[in-house]
């Protein structure tokens, strides 16, 4: 095993709370009786959709096609007819359109297994069926991954980084993945390697999960695969690509630039299985691991969760509330969207569902910025969140971007760490809106 | 020791002199050129500095209309009078820009009594912050979000908040230079001629069952006042009266009365 390393500019340490799920297994959740699928799951132009009300549709087909470079197909999880496309309100807050199915069960059963020899697979075949099944980012930004997996002309791929850091407080689902599906993940990894035709694959794993890296420490000596183990030091935000790169290779990603420019692609835990799923079974993304955790919720677990559930089904399935929860949270509590309305669907990109009480919501008064530079301190990407803060609230959006606001991924390390409690995070996310607008 | 306060008299006044000299020099000498014709429309301009133009300011439309040609229909808050000026002074003839002094007002009449709100929001207290999670936290989506970006841009102070939680334009101090319009993220915010006598305070675009369930005082697309008074100037498109406000109306007021979510307003 490598020697224990981490990045070195920035970063905080929030109380991790993995405690509460990362004994439960992973549960398949039944199909609902009716299925909410929007056609926007992913980073870029949202699908269209190529179905409409009335329709019957069959498990796993295509029912919205990608609109662009930067888009991704969307499948439906299941059989049963199309009741109506509508629109609705996602976790990210933004509107789009969905289609709601109503299930049929018998026909939406898994069937018959599909078995493809991927050693027997010539890259542009896997890529080609990566991009067809649907497949994105799964640790939360969905970038589509038949677009990371190809290699732009002039550029080449010497890493494959593969991103079980899950550095995220509460969430567990990449953590039960490599505990329980653990060789399917190192086969992903090593199709990913063959895909982008790279030499060295290599696990960024946090130290808090020792389990998961000896259960693939195990694998990697039982089969002699070709892969690595780097154990990291715990901190946020180590998985962000950016972050982990620095972490494991020792390089590091200029701004504006992407990983494949040193040399590296990155893939999460989560996408890694859904390639290899995809690959080898011919599986969509259809389905994913959702952890669902919180002080709120009664039981809290990891579920296998078909895609279009509402959340209030995986609420249920926990035995519900214990106390009404002060804030809900689609994906993790440092990067999450909060939502209202528990009929939301769970999409390709929600990693978590975390109901959180009064108590661990924290909002406490906001005072003056006392410019103590806690934040300047905390920003892994070298920002100055503090001056980034007072030049948006004074509508100086020109100044602020010149700043490179564009560069700050919304972390939330520079709000997290602020004794002032200010709304760091939101005003960056303000200050491009503003930008944008004023084009 | 009296000479020593003359000898310091004389000196201060020898130099005083002789730098006066040397400034009134250097001041002709050095004088820069400015154009005349900038002085005068920067002084036919308003000097409300709003930026309505797209310029900097008065002064730098000023120097844009002489030097780059702009165009002399861009001041709002001066409207037609400072055109005619403009056109006077550069010589060109006065064309097209309404001469309709327009003033702005907010098409919505909802607050935290009247309209249903999704979630409690405790973010950054700016309209454009609060879109950014679902469209803000009211039920409708077109409505104000009553956190007042439009206070903050207004160059002039004509808006305020209520005690009532409504946002006021109030139309004497208005300019129209329309930047809280620019600025506002649902678009509630509209412009209306100054001597409108109706608006319809409501901005929905959602049917009547929707707007129903969000809201108390909102535009359901009835069609009352468009059937019933057609000589008045409503007209609904995607469930929303609109007022034209080009006619000479008939029977505008009775079918205020007659609107049953009474959003037809008086503009006053």
């Amino acid at each position: 095993m490598r020697k224990i390393s981490t990045f070195s500019k920035g970063g905080v340490h929030p109380a991790d709370r993995k405690d509460l799920t990362c004994t439960k297994e992973i549960v398949r959740l039944p199909i609902p009786e009716i299925i909410t699928v929007p056609f926007s799951q992913h980073l870029g132009v949202p699908a269209i959709p190529n179905v409409k009300k009335g329709d019957a549709v069959e498990r796993g087909q295509k029912i919205g096609d990608a609109a662009g470079f930067i888009s991704a197909d969307i499948h439906s999880p299941v059989a049963g007819k199309v009741l109506e496309i509508k629109e609705l309100f996602l976790p990210n807050g933004m509107k789009a359109k969905a289609a709601v199915i109503e299930v049929d069960q018998e026909r939406s059963a898994l069937t018959g297994k599909i078995e493809n020899d991927w050693t027997q697979m010539d890259p542009q075949e896997m890529v080609a069926k990566v991009k067809d099944l649907g497949i994105v980012g799964m640790g939360g930004a969905t970038f589509p991954a038949n677009v990371k997996f190809t290699v732009p002309k002039g550029k080449k791929a010497e890493y494959v980084v593969i991103n079980g850091v899950e550095c995220e407080p509460y969430l567990t689902s990449d953590h039960r993945l490599m505990l329980e599906k653990g060789d399917k993940i190192l086969q992903g990894s090593m199709m990913i390697a063959k895909m982008v035709d790279a030499k060295k694959i290599i696990i960024g794993i946090e130290k808090n999960k020792p389990d998961a890296m000896d259960n693939l420490e195990r694998l990697i000596e039982q089969n002699s695969y070709p892969i690595e183990i780097q154990p990291l030091k715990l901190k946020y935000p180590q998985g962000d690509e950016k972050q982990l790169l620095k972490a494991t290779i020792g390089k590091e990603i200029q701004s504006g630039t992407l990983p494949i420019d040193i040399g590296a692609v990155v893939s999460n835990v989560g996408s890694t299985f859904a390639v290899y799923e995809a690959i080898t079974n011919d599986k969509p993304l259809i389905e994913r691991v959702v952890t669902v955790s919180g002080g709120a919720i009664k039981n809290p677990g990891n579920f296998l969760v078909t895609i279009g559930t509402p959340i209030q089904t995986i609420i249920d399935a926990c035995d519900g509330f214990s106390e009404t929860p002060d804030k809900m949270i689609a994906g993790g509590p440092m990067m999450g969207f909060g939502f209202y309305d528990l009929q939301t669907p769970v999409m390709k990109g929600t990693s978590g569902v975390l109901a959180l009480t009064k108590k661990e919501s924290i909002k406490g008064e906001q005072s003056a910025c006392i410019s103590c530079g806690r934040c300047v301190q905390a920003c892994p990407m070298g920002l100055q969140p503090t001056k980034l803060y007072k030049n948006i609230k004074k509508a100086n959006y020109d100044t602020a971007m010149a700043m490179n606001l564009l560069d700050c991924k919304e972390c939330g390390c520079c709000a997290f760490i602020c004794p002032a409690k200010l709304p760091l995070v939101q005003s960056m996310r303000l200050g491009k809106r503003m930008s944008r607008k004023k084009k | 020791m009296i000479l020593n306060i003359i000898y310091a008299f004389l000196t201060v006044s020898v130099l005083g002199t002789l730098f006066g000299f040397g400034l009134a020099f250097a001041s002709k000498k050095l004088a820069i050129k400015k154009d005349e014709r900038v002085l005068a429309v920067e002084d036919a301009l308003p000097s409300a500095n709003c930026g309505a133009c797209g310029f900097a300011g008065c002064a730098a439309y000023a120097d844009a209309i002489v030097n780059a040609a702009a165009d002399i229909t861009l001041c709002a808050p001066g409207g037609a009078t400072t055109q005619v000026a403009i056109a006077e002074i550069m010589g060109l003839e006065a064309t097209g820009g309404d001469s309709v002094k327009m003033v702005a007002r907010v098409h919505c009449f909802g607050n935290d009594e009247t309209s249903k709100k999704d979630f409690s929001y405790d973010g950054i207290l700016d309209c454009n912050a609060a879109a950014i999670l679902f469209q803000g936290d009211k039920s409708c989506k077109y409505g104000c979000l009553a956190l007042g970006s439009c206070i903050t841009v207004c160059p002039v102070d004509a808006i305020t908040k209520g005690e009532d939680g409504r946002i006021n334009v109030d139309k004497e101090v208005c300019i129209g230079c329309e930047k809280c319009v620019t600025v506002c993220p649902t678009g509630v915010m509209k412009m209306i001629p100054y001597d409108a006598d109706y608006f319809i305070a409501c901005n929905s675009n959602d049917k009547g069952a929707a707007v129903k369930r969000a809201c108390t005082v909102g535009c359901i697309g009835c069609k009352i006042c468009e059937r019933k008074f057609p000589e008045a100037g409503y007209t609904v498109k995607n469930f929303l009266s609109e007022i034209d406000y080009t006619i000479e109306p008939e029977g505008r007021d009775k079918a205020a009365e007659a609107c049953p979510t009474s959003c037809i307003r008086i503009a006053d």
